[in-house]
């Protein structure tokens, strides 16, 4: 490890730059009821952040809130509230952070007040519960609602029906009430800017993200990976930060990776990689921290995630194509993670665990999230089964802070962790 | 002579609930030498798959019989049972007498449980089957025709008949004639409750779920007659009451009966929707194919599942007390069960403001114990008496 407090003292000049473009985002957020900008309510996955942009729209993300609630503390008193207002224990804890938040006064992760929506944008892709979650706002809020219902891959591919289905959604629905709620005409010229931009971008995060192929892997493409994806995932895809943000993240990378360096944690840089794992589902937020560093104490680093693929797959060459620009969209949505059938998921992990060099995968399965976990136990024999490393299970939640054991998550990253070990003595895996 | 016939068709339906080998279906493929293709809940539309001789069962999980060996090594605790206990029924052999598998846009679970299918059984025919949750007939509508042509295809391949508009449409008429016979018993139910018992009903919604619909109409035909003849069905004094969330996974038939032996007369329900999830009679006017994708489009009743297009989450639910008279809602979801249990605070707050008194708790298609579920419910029963004398 190098010197923790220096490490925690630099920042990088892509950190700053994400911090800086979160901060204007809420502030202009805040702003909006006196601006008169408008804001609409939607998802991380299947985002159409480039037509909201058209159109001058700003986004906000219940999800990215509910995360943020997680690692500042929030959640629990907020899933709490939600719990006494008569929702069930049983549900995503994301509803119920938001549904607690917004009965708390809606006071975002930067201290202000996020608006009211002017649009509910329901993008329902990859998640069930989004519908669910956006019916339930949809009751607290005065506004319109449009819905963008993606057609899941259920047998691994997107037809030209789906296609269709979604185009002709965004054509005749989505479109004419964006045009409606911000008082502007459809510029298809601007969008197609828009999704040039995020092409570029995007290119950049892969470079970014396969990085992690090398040996030592320069970044965690998990704990560290949640920060990189921000910007594209959420209300910037499509911007000149968000070209900018990429090329210089990129360049850090790319000099790390010159230098022969690990990832950079919380304590600082890891000096020694001693596992390469793969981990599939989301993170859990309320002790990020804590179990980041677990992994670091092991010597492990995450050289490559599933999560990261939730707001948009980009490592199967996919790009935001300007030529196109609604069925560009159609694809963008229909190609997020959550999305894919389990067959394609499973072919994705086993891909990772074999092109990243990976000694095994790890599936840390969250309570909450049904998209997610429900058919994860067959993923991990799957895997097993087809690449020959080991995988581990573990248990949390995402922002629900009673579901995360310190102890027993801990215990079974190290009975994990001397499993590979074993194997390795053994001559087992790589 | 009639109440004995009707114990005898009521045991036929409980033993066709029970038997967790598809014996009949067996039976009816022996017959025919036809596909049989399962589906899962919710809604599939039923009058394809029997335009092209293909037998429709509906697979509802394991229920309380069946003992889980290999199936909890598929899912966590926090889901709900049914994916369990379907892949349990996959591998113990027990729907091999299935062609394909049939998995509607329920839920996320289900829809999961597609691919499981289609990596842990790879010579069968499965298929997803995406709803739209755009109800315009240009845009949903052509998307959901498009998903139906394929599913008939991809039956035909398998060897089926191929679809032909003339058999689409005697379908939609057998169809029809079922759909009468269904609410038929449910307005019976509704209005003289003592005469259909829901634990009753709910066996022969599920015997639908197996028997070709040739068969299911005539059994729910002379139900109905054998009950209404039944003198010895008096009215009791009971509390008339609408149940909500149990539209996929169900609950055991013990439940039901505690329910109503704790005074409930059960008089609307959301048991086995395939039966009645197109409200009344497909309208006809135009190609077999069109009219039935409309009549998901537009007589399509209000769930959990589907999106509440124009607001009003509730509505529906109180609406439907009014209709058929219920003086309180039970919500009665499976656990874990994110459709069901997302909406019913949506719904609990409409029925709220419209004053009308509600009690909730959670099952699993296997749940034993019915002792706190009959307290709840008698204690609920009995405070609806109580109001409605004061
Ligand atoms: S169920 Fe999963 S994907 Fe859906 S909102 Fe919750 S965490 Fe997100
Ligand atoms: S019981 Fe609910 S969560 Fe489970 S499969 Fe059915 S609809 Fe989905």
């Amino acid at each position: 490890m190098s010197n923790p407090a220096t490490a925690q003292i630099h920042k990088d000049a892509s950190q700053e730059r994400q911090k800086r473009m979160i901060a204007e985002h809420f502030h202009r957020l805040a702003q909006a009821p006196d601006t008169g900008h408008k804001c609409a309510y939607t998802f991380v996955p299947g985002n159409l952040t480039e037509l909201l942009r058209t159109f001058d729209v700003l986004p906000v993300l219940p999800e990215i809130n509910a995360l943020q609630s997680g690692m500042r503390g929030r959640s629990r008193d907020y899933i709490a509230l939600a719990e006494k207002l008569g929702h069930s224990e049983d549900v995503c804890t994301y509803v119920k952070c938001d549904v607690g938040m917004l009965h708390s006064g809606n006071v975002g992760p930067t201290g202000e007040r996020l608006p009211r929506p002017d649009l509910l944008l329901l993008s329902y892709t990859g998640c069930f519960t989004f519908m669910k979650w956006f019916e339930i706002l949809a009751q607290e809020y005065e506004c319109p609602v449009v819905m963008l219902h993606v057609p899941y891959q259920g047998d691994g591919r997107i037809t030209d029906a789906m296609r269709r289905y979604v185009v002709d959604q965004l054509r005749r629905k989505v479109i004419p009430m964006l045009e409606k709620v911000s008082g502007k005409a459809y510029d298809e010229d601007l969008l197609r800017q828009h999704l040039a931009r995020s092409a570029q971008a995007e290119t950049d995060l892969v470079a970014v993200l396969e990085a992690a192929k090398h040996r030592p892997s320069p970044i965690d493409a998990y704990f560290g990976g949640v920060y990189y994806i921000g910007p594209i995932f959420t209300a910037f895809r499509g911007t000149q930060d968000a070209i900018e943000y990429y090329r210089e993240l990129r360049a850090e990378v790319e000099e790390r990776m010159r230098a022969g360096k690990g990832p950079v944690t919380p304590e600082g840089e890891l000096e020694h990689e001693k596992y390469r794992v793969v981990v599939e589902g989301p993170p859990n937020w309320t002790s990020f921290r804590q179990f980041w560093q677990m992994f670091v104490d092991e010597g492990a680093v995450v050289v490559a995630s599933t999560y990261t693929k939730v707001g948009g797959v980009y490592d199967n060459g996919f790009r935001h194509d300007p030529a196109r620009p609604l069925e560009t969209l159609a694809e963008y949505c229909m190609g997020c993670y959550t999305n894919l059938d389990l067959p394609t998921r499973v072919a994705m992990l086993s891909r990772y665990v074999q092109e990243y060099s990976a000694d095994g995968f790890l599936i840390n399965s969250v309570k909450s999230c049904n998209s997610f976990s429900a058919g994860q136990l067959m993923i991990l024999r799957e895997v097993e089964k087809r690449t020959g490393r080991p995988g581990g299970f573990i248990e949390s939640d995402l922002v629900d802070p009673r579901y995360f054991s310190a102890s027993n998550i801990k215990n079974r990253l190290e009975s994990y962790f001397q499993m590979i070990e074993q194997k390795r003595s053994s001559g087992a895996g790589t | 002579m009639s109440s004995s016939e009707l114990d005898r068709l009521l045991a036929d339906a409980e033993h066709l609930y029970r038997d967790l080998t598809f014996q009949s279906v067996r039976d009816w493929k022996r017959r025919t030498g036809g596909l049989a293709i399962g589906y899962m809940p919710v809604y599939v539309p039923r009058e394809i798959l029997h335009a092209q001789g293909c037998l429709p069962v509906g697979v509802l999980g394991g229920g309380e019989d069946l003992e889980i060996i290999r199936g909890d090594a598929f899912y966590q605790s926090y889901i709900c049972h049914i994916p369990r206990s379907t892949i349990e029924l996959g591998l113990n052999g027990a729907l091999d007498c299935l062609d394909g598998m049939l998995f509607p846009a329920t839920c996320d679970v289900i829809r999961n449980l597609s691919g499981m299918w289609r990596m842990q059984f790879p010579d069968k025919f499965v298929h997803y089957l995406d709803v739209p949750q755009d109800f315009d007939p240009q845009v949903g509508g052509t998307f959901y025709e498009h998903e139906l042509q394929s599913i008939a295809a991809a039956l035909a391949a398998r060897g089926a008949k191929p679809l032909r508009d003339d058999a689409l449409a005697a379908s939609i008429a057998v169809f029809d004639t079922h759909r009468d016979a269904v609410e038929a018993l449910y307005t019976l139910r509704r209005e003289q409750p003592w005469k259909v018992p829901t634990h009753e009903l709910y066996l022969l919604l599920r015997a639908g779920m197996l028997l070709p619909v040739e068969e299911h109409v005539p059994l729910l035909r002379r139900y109905r007659e054998l009950v209404l003849a039944d003198a010895a069905r008096r009215p009791m004094d009971q509390a008339r009451v609408l149940l909500t969330g149990s539209f996929c996974e169900q609950p055991p038939l013990g439940m039901i009966k505690t329910l109503e032996r704790a005074g409930c007369y059960i008089v609307d329900d959301d048991f086995v929707p395939v039966h009645r999830w197109i409200r009344g009679r497909v309208a006809r006017g135009g190609a077999p194919m069109r009219d039935l994708v409309g009549a998901f489009l537009e007589s399509g009743v209000p769930s959990a599942i589907r999106y509440a297009e124009h607001g009003g989450k509730g509505d529906d639910v109180v609406a439907r007390v009014r209709e058929c008279g219920a003086e309180g809602v039970v919500f009665c979801a499976p656990s874990f069960c994110d459709p069901a249990l997302l909406d019913q605070p949506m719904v609990v707050r409409a029925i709220e403001r419209a004053g009308i008194p509600w009690t909730a708790f959670k099952y699993s298609e296997n749940t034993g114990q019915f002792q706190v579920i009959r307290e709840q419910a008698g204690t609920f029963a009995d405070s609806i008496k109580l109001w409605s004398t004061v």
